[in-house]
C-alpha cells in the first residue's frame, strides 16, 4: 500500500450539545482517491471542514504523516500540503485566467518602484501547469468567468496542485455540473491521482465517486456507516447504501402518483430503482 | 466570441480575432471613441476651441478632475466609492491657507500637514468601511458632510471669511507655486503644470493597475471578495491603501487649486463627487467593481473638461452640460453592463 498521508480516527465534531460528526475513521493514501460520500446534511461539510482546518475536531484523533496533529486555522492545513477546493472555487470571473491561477501568490521581478508582475512566468506556468492536467486551453487570457464549470473547476485543482497540494480535498465538484462536464472533472482527479496526490472527493453521487475512488467511507446523519476498500464494495451495493433502495421507491411512488404516469421524471425515477433492484 | 468561427493553425476553438475585436473589448475604448467625437464637434463648431489657448483652458479644467477620477476609478475597481473626495479637495488647500495665512506656519509644513490629514482621513473611511461591513456609499457620504461642514464652519470660525485671501502674501509661496500652479508657454497657449501631474498620475496608476501585485490584488478585491480572501489576498489592506489614495488625490488636487488661483472657497469641490463617479464609468468602470482602468477614467475627465468649455465657447446655456453629462453616463453604464455580461457569461 503507497504512503499514508491523513489518518481519521474515530473522529467527531460537537457544537455545544448539537453532534454534527462522530465515529469516523478513514485514511488518505498518495495516489488514491477517498471519496467521501453522504446525503445533504449527512456531515460532510463538517468533515471537510476538519480536515480543511477549518474547524477543530473535539473527538477522535487526526494523524497527519504519522503525527498527531490538532488544526486551529486553515493555515495549519496548508502548511502541511492539505489543499481545499470549494465549491465557489476562489475565483474571480472577470479576471484572466493566468491572473486568477498566481492570485494572492504572484511571482514578481525587479525591485522597488519598479517591482512588477512576472507576466511571462504566470502566462507560461498557467498554460503548462494546466497541460499537466491535460486542461487545453484556449486562452490564459479570457477571463476565467468565460470557462465552462467544469473547465473552471479544472483550474481551481492545477493551482491547488502547482502551489505545492499533496491532498486535495475536492467539495462538491460535480454537484453543478452537467453530466459531459461532470465526466471532465473526474478525469482530472484521475490525472491528479496519477500524479500521486492523496485526493479526498466529497460527493453525494455514488456514479460519479465509483469509477475514480479508492476507498469509499460512507456518512448518514452525522456517522459513519462505515469505510470500504473498491475491492469490498460494488456500485450497486454503494448506490443502494447510499439512497437507501426503500426510500427511493417511495419518492418513486409519490412522485408517480402527482405527476402520473406519464412525466419523465416520474419514469426517470422509476427507471433508477429498477436499475437498484436488479 | 463571434460566430465566424476560423480556424487557425494555433487553435481551432479560437475563432481569429482580428486586431479590431481585441481593441473593442478594452474597457477604455468607448471613452476614447466618445472624447474623439467631442474633440472634433467643439473643433468645428467654435474657432478658439482647437486653438492652444483654447486648449490651456479645458484641458485645465479635465486635469484636476482627470486626477480625482483616475483615483476614483482604482477605488471602484476595487468594488469601493469614495463620496468625501470632492470635499478633500477643498478640505486639503483650506487647511493649508488656515495654517499659512492665519497660524505663520512655513508653507511646505503646513503642505505636510495638510497630506498627513488627508491619508489619517483615507485610513478612517477604510477602516470604518472595513470594520463595519457597511457599503462605503454610505460611510463616505457621511465623511463628506462631515468635511462640507467643518470645511464652511471651521474656515469661518478661524478666518472670518468663506475663503482664504492673502495666499500669495505668505512667504516662500513662490516654491509649491512652481511645482503646483505655474504654467509653461507653448504656442501661444498656457500648458498648467496642473496636465503634467495629471498624466503622471494616470502613468502610475495604470502600472500600478496592469503590472503589480497591488494592482491583481485591487481587481480581484473588487472582482470576488470572498474569493480574494480565500486565497490569500490582505483584502483590508488593498481597500485601505485605495481610500488613502483617493484622499492623497484630493490633497494633490487641493494643493493644485490653492496654487494656481492662489485661493480656496470653503465649498470648494462640493458636488464634484459624482463627477469623478461619472467619468470613471465613462472610462468604463463597473459600478459593481472588478472592472476598469485609469486612462478610460482619464479620458472620460477630458470629456468632461471639453464639453464644460466647449459649451462655453459655442455660447449655449452651460446647464447643457448637465444633460449631455447624464446622456454620457447612461450610454457608458449601458455599454459596460454589455461588455461585463459577455466578460462573464460568454462561453
Amino acid at each position: 500500500m503507497s504512503e499514508t498521508l491523513i489518518e481519521v480516527r474515530d473522529i467527531g465534531k460537537r457544537y455545544g450539545n448539537v453532534i454534527a460528526l462522530s465515529g469516523v475513521t478513514t485514511s488518505v493514501h498518495a495516489g488514491e482517491v477517498t471519496c467521501v460520500l453522504g446525503d445533504n446534511g449527512a456531515g460532510k461539510s463538517t468533515f471537510i471542514k476538519i480536515l480543511a482546518g477549518a474547524h477543530p475536531h473535539s473527538d477522535g484523533e487526526l494523524v497527519v504523516d504519522g503525527e498527531p496533529r490538532h488544526f486551529t486555522s486553515p493555515r495549519d492545513a496548508q502548511a502541511l500540503g492539505i489543499a481545499t477546493v470549494y465549491q465557489d472555487l476562489a475565483v474571480v470571473p472577470l479576471m484572466p485566467v493566468w491572473r486568477n491561477f498566481f492570485l494572492g501568490q504572484e511571482p514578481t521581478k525587479g525591485w522597488g518602484p519598479l517591482r512588477r508582475l512576472d507576466r511571462e512566468t504566470m502566462k507560461r506556468t498557467t498554460s503548462t501547469e494546466l497541460a499537466a492536467m491535460g486542461i487545453d486551453l484556449r486562452d490564459v487570457d479570457q477571463p476565467i468567468g468565460t470557462l465552462s464549470g467544469g473547465e473552471r473547476q479544472c483550474v481551481a485543482i492545477a493551482r491547488a496542485v502547482y502551489f505545492g497540494a499533496r491532498v486535495l480535498i475536492l467539495d462538491e465538484p460535480t454537484a453543478a455540473l452537467g453530466v459531459k462536464q461532470s465526466g471532465v472533472v473526474l478525469k482530472y482527479i484521475a490525472r491528479a491521482r496519477e500524479r500521486g496526490l492523496g485526493v479526498v472527493f466529497i460527493t453525494h453521487n455514488p456514479h460519479h465517486a465509483y469509477p475514480v475512488g479508492d476507498r469509499f467511507m460512507l456518512l448518514r446523519r452525522g456517522r459513519s456507516m462505515g469505510d470500504f476498500p473498491k475491492s469490498d464494495l460494488t456500485l450497486d451495493e454503494l448506490t443502494a447504501m447510499m439512497a437507501g433502495g426503500a426510500e427511493l421507491e417511495a419518492l418513486s411512488h409519490e412522485l408517480t402518483a402527482e405527476l402520473g404516469q406519464d412525466s419523465e421524471v416520474a419514469q426517470t425515477m422509476s427507471q433508477d430503482v429498477k436499475v437498484l433492484d436488479t | 466570441m463571434t460566430a465566424a468561427t476560423q480556424a487557425t493553425a494555433a487553435d481551432e476553438r479560437v475563432s481569429r480575432q482580428s486586431t479590431l475585436t481585441r481593441v473593442l473589448r478594452r474597457p477604455e475604448v468607448g471613452a476614447l471613441v466618445a472624447a474623439v467625437a467631442v474633440f472634433v464637434f467643439f473643433a468645428v463648431q467654435t474657432e478658439v476651441f482647437a486653438t492652444a489657448n483654447g486648449a490651456s483652458t479645458w484641458l485645465r479644467s479635465a486635469s484636476t478632475i482627470g486626477i480625482m477620477a483616475v483615483a476614483v476609478a482604482m477605488l471602484m475597481i476595487g468594488g469601493e466609492f469614495d463620496l468625501s473626495a470632492g470635499a478633500m479637495t477643498g478640505f486639503t488647500g483650506l487647511a493649508v491657507g488656515v495654517m499659512t495665512t492665519h497660524w505663520g506656519l512655513p508653507i511646505w509644513l503646513a503642505i505636510l500637514i495638510s497630506l498627513l490629514l488627508a491619508l489619517a482621513l483615507g485610513v478612517a473611511n477604510g477602516v470604518m468601511v472595513i470594520r463595519t461591513g457597511l457599503p462605503s456609499f454610505i460611510v463616505t457620504l457621511g465623511t463628506f458632510f462631515v468635511l462640507q461642514g467643518v470645511d464652511v464652519a471651521l474656515t469661518k470660525a478661524i478666518t472670518g471669511d468663506v475663503a482664504i485671501q492673502g495666499m500669495s502674501l505668505v512667504p516662500q509661496y513662490d516654491q509649491p507655486h512652481a511645482v503646483f500652479g505655474s504654467a509653461l508657454d507653448v504656442n501661444g497657449g498656457s500648458l498648467y503644470v496642473s496636465v503634467l501631474w495629471w498624466i503622471v498620475v494616470t502613468a502610475v496608476a495604470t502600472w500600478v493597475l496592469l503590472r503589480t501585485r497591488a494592482g491583481n490584488w485591487i481587481f480581484a478585491v473588487g472582482g470576488a471578495q470572498t474569493s480574494s480572501r480565500q486565497v490569500g489576498v490582505p483584502v483590508a489592506r488593498t481597500k485601505i491603501a485605495l481610500f488613502c489614495t483617493t484622499a492623497g488625490a484630493g490633497w494633490l488636487v487641493g494643493m493644485l487649486l490653492l496654487f494656481t488661483t492662489s485661493t480656496v472657497q470653503s465649498n470648494t469641490g462640493i458636488g464634484q463627487e459624482f463627477i469623478y463617479i461619472i467619468c470613471a464609468v465613462v472610462g468604463g468602470c463597473l459600478l459593481t467593481g472588478g472592472y476598469g482602468s485609469a486612462v478610460g477614467a482619464a479620458l472620460g475627465a477630458l470629456i468632461y473638461g471639453m464639453t464644460n468649455q466647449g459649451i462655453v465657447y459655442a455660447g449655449w446655456d452651460n446647464n447643457w452640460l448637465k444633460a449631455f453629462l447624464g446622456v454620457m453616463l447612461l450610454l457608458a453604464v449601458l455599454l459596460n453592463e454589455w461588455v461585463r455580461k459577455r466578460a462573464e457569461l460568454a462561453r
